[in-house]
Parts: structure tokens; C-alpha cells; sequence
């Protein structure tokens, strides 16, 4: 599996950070009403921000691999949609914990929590359709990534009519020196990390493509039938 | 344009003649808004939330009901490939599916309409409002449906498929359908009913031009 020279330098980088922001969380002040349940934010927010960032990404690919048949861009595109689900699932599981505490209740109809729910579903479709598609599915997937990251900004609108009750982000703004650090920290590990992921899932996406015409190869040399 | 009219003749001379999707399609639509009368009808009348929600939901499960089949069909005959190798743009073919499926859609929503209104006992005022809601709601839906379920041509479970990927992405369609119609119902509010209409506008111009310009690299590799 051929990584590009700079993946160690990510790796050891995000190595750092996820070994450095457990401490800085901690050392971080003790928020008022919340208590210890406000350290999720640390964790649920990165979370949450890599989930769309990654979505956008696979529409990228997407656009990419249809327009441009690039296969880079599938690679791309595949890669960045499992992450979107394996950081949304963290991003679902914190968030409820979090709700539970402050609003009472795991769940509320909510506009970013309904929002981030399709989103979520829509990618869990994607890896489905990917999975079991058969063939064709490649390119049908690359619509769905396309018209899913379309959508979010109706979803959005549509249910922000809604009663919206989850924190504005604006509360990152008030966040002052002591949180904002950390969470800038955690942010920007969270990153950092997803770099790392991202290219480590493109190098097996690339390796597998290169067993792909070394079988062809293979097969057009007469060594296998 | 023509070539739009012409495939469009096509698909409804096919169904004229067999009238396999249109019965199929009603049959089911009526089976499931049965099947939440007996689930919500018997005990206190419900509210007209559930009246505006059971239709749209009913119109939502009897389209994919309806285009999987008429995909089916399209798929035995081996007629999609026909039509792929056939000189005629690939934006025709598309929007003449959207209107074919809006079409069939279109003859359901008016028996499940009727049939809403009957059973759950609510009354429409504002009709004609409430049909463009209909109108665009449906070529919202038809807009996602078109897409996946031409280029579903050769996947497997595709069954399972169009459902899977049409659902998450119509869901602001039936919201906007489903609050449209419940503004129009209860306290007959022609302006949130409005608003609704205009952000299904903006919904299908997104998706109508977004399927044209995917349509052609989509279904390319399946002729």
C-alpha cells in the first residue's frame, strides 16, 4: 500500500493532537450550568463539522468521477463517504447524551439534528447502494452524493421553520480564551485526523484498484483462467 | 421539444394499452390510506395533521411503488436501452420520464385526495391551491424518482434501492407538502400555504436542472 510522503507527517500530527487535547479539556474551566456534560462539545462539534465537510467532499469526487470519469475522484469520493457516516455516528452519539442533559430528552425534531440525520441516512444509502448495487453502481452512487449534498441546504431551510432549539454558532464566538482554545484545538485535531483517514482509506482504494488490472494482466498473460 | 412529446406519447400509449401501472398504482395507494384509517381512525378523530401527512405519505410509497414497476417494464422489454441508443438528447428522454411519472402520479393523488377527504372528513377550501401544491410536490418527487429509477436500469435489489435513495432526499418535499396542505386544511392560511408553494418551486428548479445535467453521465455507461 503506497501512502504519499507527507501521510507520516499527518499521522504523527494528529498523533500529537489527540494525545495533547484530552489534557487541554480538561485544564479548560468548568462551564457554569452545564457542568462536566459540556466537555462533549469538545468532541461533538469537530465531530459534527468533519461529518459535513466529508459530504461535501464525496460530492466533490463525485462531480469529478461523472463529469470527468476521473477514477481518483471516486476513490475520493467512496472514501470520504465512509468517513462521513463513521463521523456522523459520533457526532449522533454525543449529541443525545449532551441533549439529554440540557434539553431533557435524547432527541427533538430540531433543524440541525433533523438536518444531520438525513444527511447521515443519505450516506448510510450510499455505502448500501455501493455494497450491493452490482454494477452501475459506482456512477449511481456519484448522482446520490451530488443530489445528497444539494439537498442539505433545503433540508435545512424547510425545517428551520421549525422550532429550532439547538445552540446557535454563535456560541463558539462566546466561547472566550479558556474554552476557545481547546475547542480550537480540538478542531483543528479533528482535522487533522480526518486527513490521515482520508488518504489512508484512497491508499487502499488505490491498492485495490492496482489488484484489479494486475488480475487483468494476469489473466490476458494466460497465468490464470 | 418534440422529441420530449413523442417519448412522452410513447409511455402513455404503452400504459393505455396495458393499464398495468395505473390500476397497480391506485390499487396500493388505497390499500395504504385503508390501512391508516385502521390505524388512526375509530378512536377520537385525529387531527387534520395526520389527514394532510397520510396523504402525502400515501402518494410517497405508491410512486416508487409505481415508477419501480414501470422501470421493470422498461428493463423486460429491454426498451431503456432502445431508447439510450436512439438520436434523441438525453435531456428529452429525461424530462419526458418526469413528466410520465407526474403524470400516473397525478391520477393517484386525485383518487387518494378523494379518498382523504372521505374518510378523515375534512373539507377543501382552497382547491386550487391545494392542487398546485400537489402539482409541484409531485414534480419534485418525480424529479429525484426519474433519475435513480433510470439509472437503477441494471443494479441489483433494486427494489429495496429506489426507495432507499429516493426517500432521504425527497423528505423536504413532503415536508413542504405536508405543511402546505395542513395550513390550507385547518385554518385555511393561503400565506404559509404560499411560502410552502414558493420553496417547492425553488426545490424543483433545483432538482429538475441538477437531473438534466446528471442524467446524460449517469446513465451513459448502461446502454
Amino acid at each position: 500500500m503506497k501512502l504519499r510522503p507527507w501521510f507520516l507527517v499527518v499521522v504523527a500530527l494528529a498523533a500529537l493532537g489527540l494525545l495533547a487535547a484530552p489534557q487541554l479539556i480538561l485544564s479548560a474551566p468548568r462551564e457554569t450550568t452545564m457542568g462536566l456534560v459540556q466537555k462533549i462539545f469538545y468532541y461533538h462539534v469537530p465531530s459534527a463539522w468533519i461529518c459535513f465537510l466529508s459530504a461535501f467532499v464525496c460530492a466533490a469526487g463525485s462531480a469529478m468521477y461523472l463529469f470527468k470519469s476521473s477514477e481518483a475522484g471516486d476513490r475520493l469520493a467512496v472514501s470520504a463517504a465512509e468517513l462521513t457516516v463513521l463521523f456522523g455516528s459520533c457526532m449522533l452519539v454525543t449529541g443525545p447524551l449532551w441533549g439529554r442533559k440540557a434539553w431533557g430528552v435524547y432527541w427533538v425534531w430540531d433543524v440541525r439534528l433533523t438536518t444531520a440525520l438525513l444527511l447521515f441516512i443519505i450516506f448510510i444509502a450510499y455505502l448500501f447502494a455501493r455494497r450491493y448495487g452490482g454494477p452501475g453502481s459506482r456512477k449511481l452512487c456519484a448522482g446520490l452524493a451530488l443530489f445528497g449534498a444539494a439537498d442539505v441546504p433545503l433540508i435545512y431551510f424547510s425545517v428551520s421553520i421549525w422550532r429550532t432549539i439547538h445552540p446557535k454558532t454563535t456560541v463558539v464566538s462566546s466561547l472566550g480564551r479558556g474554552m476557545g482554545i481547546p475547542f480550537a484545538f480540538s478542531m483543528l485535531t479533528f482535522t487533522i485526523l480526518y486527513i490521515a483517514l482520508l488518504e489512508m482509506r484512497m491508499a487502499l482504494e488505490r491498492a485495490r484498484a492496482r489488484v484489479d488490472e494486475l488480475h487483468i494482466e494476469a489473466e490476458d498473460a494466460g497465468l490464470e483462467n | 421539444m418534440r422529441s420530449i412529446y413523442l417519448l412522452l406519447w410513447k409511455d402513455v400509449v404503452v400504459e393505455l394499452r396495458a393499464k398495468e401501472l395505473v390500476y397497480a398504482t391506485i390499487f396500493f395507494a388505497v390499500v395504504v390510506l385503508l390501512i391508516f384509517c385502521f390505524a388512526f381512525l375509530g378512536g377520537p378523530k385525529p387531527t387534520v395533521d395526520v389527514a394532510a401527512g397520510v396523504l402525502w405519505v400515501a402518494i410517497a410509497l405508491a410512486g416508487t411503488v409505481g415508477i419501480s414497476r414501470a422501470f421493470e417494464r422498461e428493463r423486460e422489454g429491454d426498451t431503456m436501452r432502445a431508447l439510450l441508443l436512439s438520436p434523441v438528447p438525453r435531456s428529452a428522454l429525461y424530462i419526458s420520464k418526469l413528466v410520465a411519472i407526474s403524470l400516473l402520479m397525478v391520477i393517484v393523488e386525485a383518487v387518494s385526495l378523494l379518498l382523504v377527504s372521505l374518510l378523515f372528513g375534512v373539507t377543501v377550501t382552497h382547491f386550487g391551491t391545494l392542487v398546485a401544491l400537489l402539482l409541484l410536490g409531485t414534480a419534485g418527487f418525480a424529479a429525484v424518482a426519474a433519475l435513480f429509477g433510470a439509472s437503477l436500469g441494471r443494479a441489483r435489489s433494486r427494489d429495496v434501492l429506489l426507495p432507499l435513495l429516493v426517500y432521504p432526499i425527497v423528505v423536504p418535499v413532503l415536508i413542504a407538502g405536508t405543511r402546505g396542505t395542513v395550513a390550507l386544511l385547518t385554518a385555511a392560511d393561503p400565506a404559509v400555504a404560499a411560502f410552502w408553494l414558493k420553496f417547492l418551486l425553488v426545490f424543483d428548479a433545483v432538482f429538475v436542472s441538477l437531473g438534466v445535467w446528471v442524467f446524460e453521465p449517469l446513465v451513459a455507461g448502461d446502454a
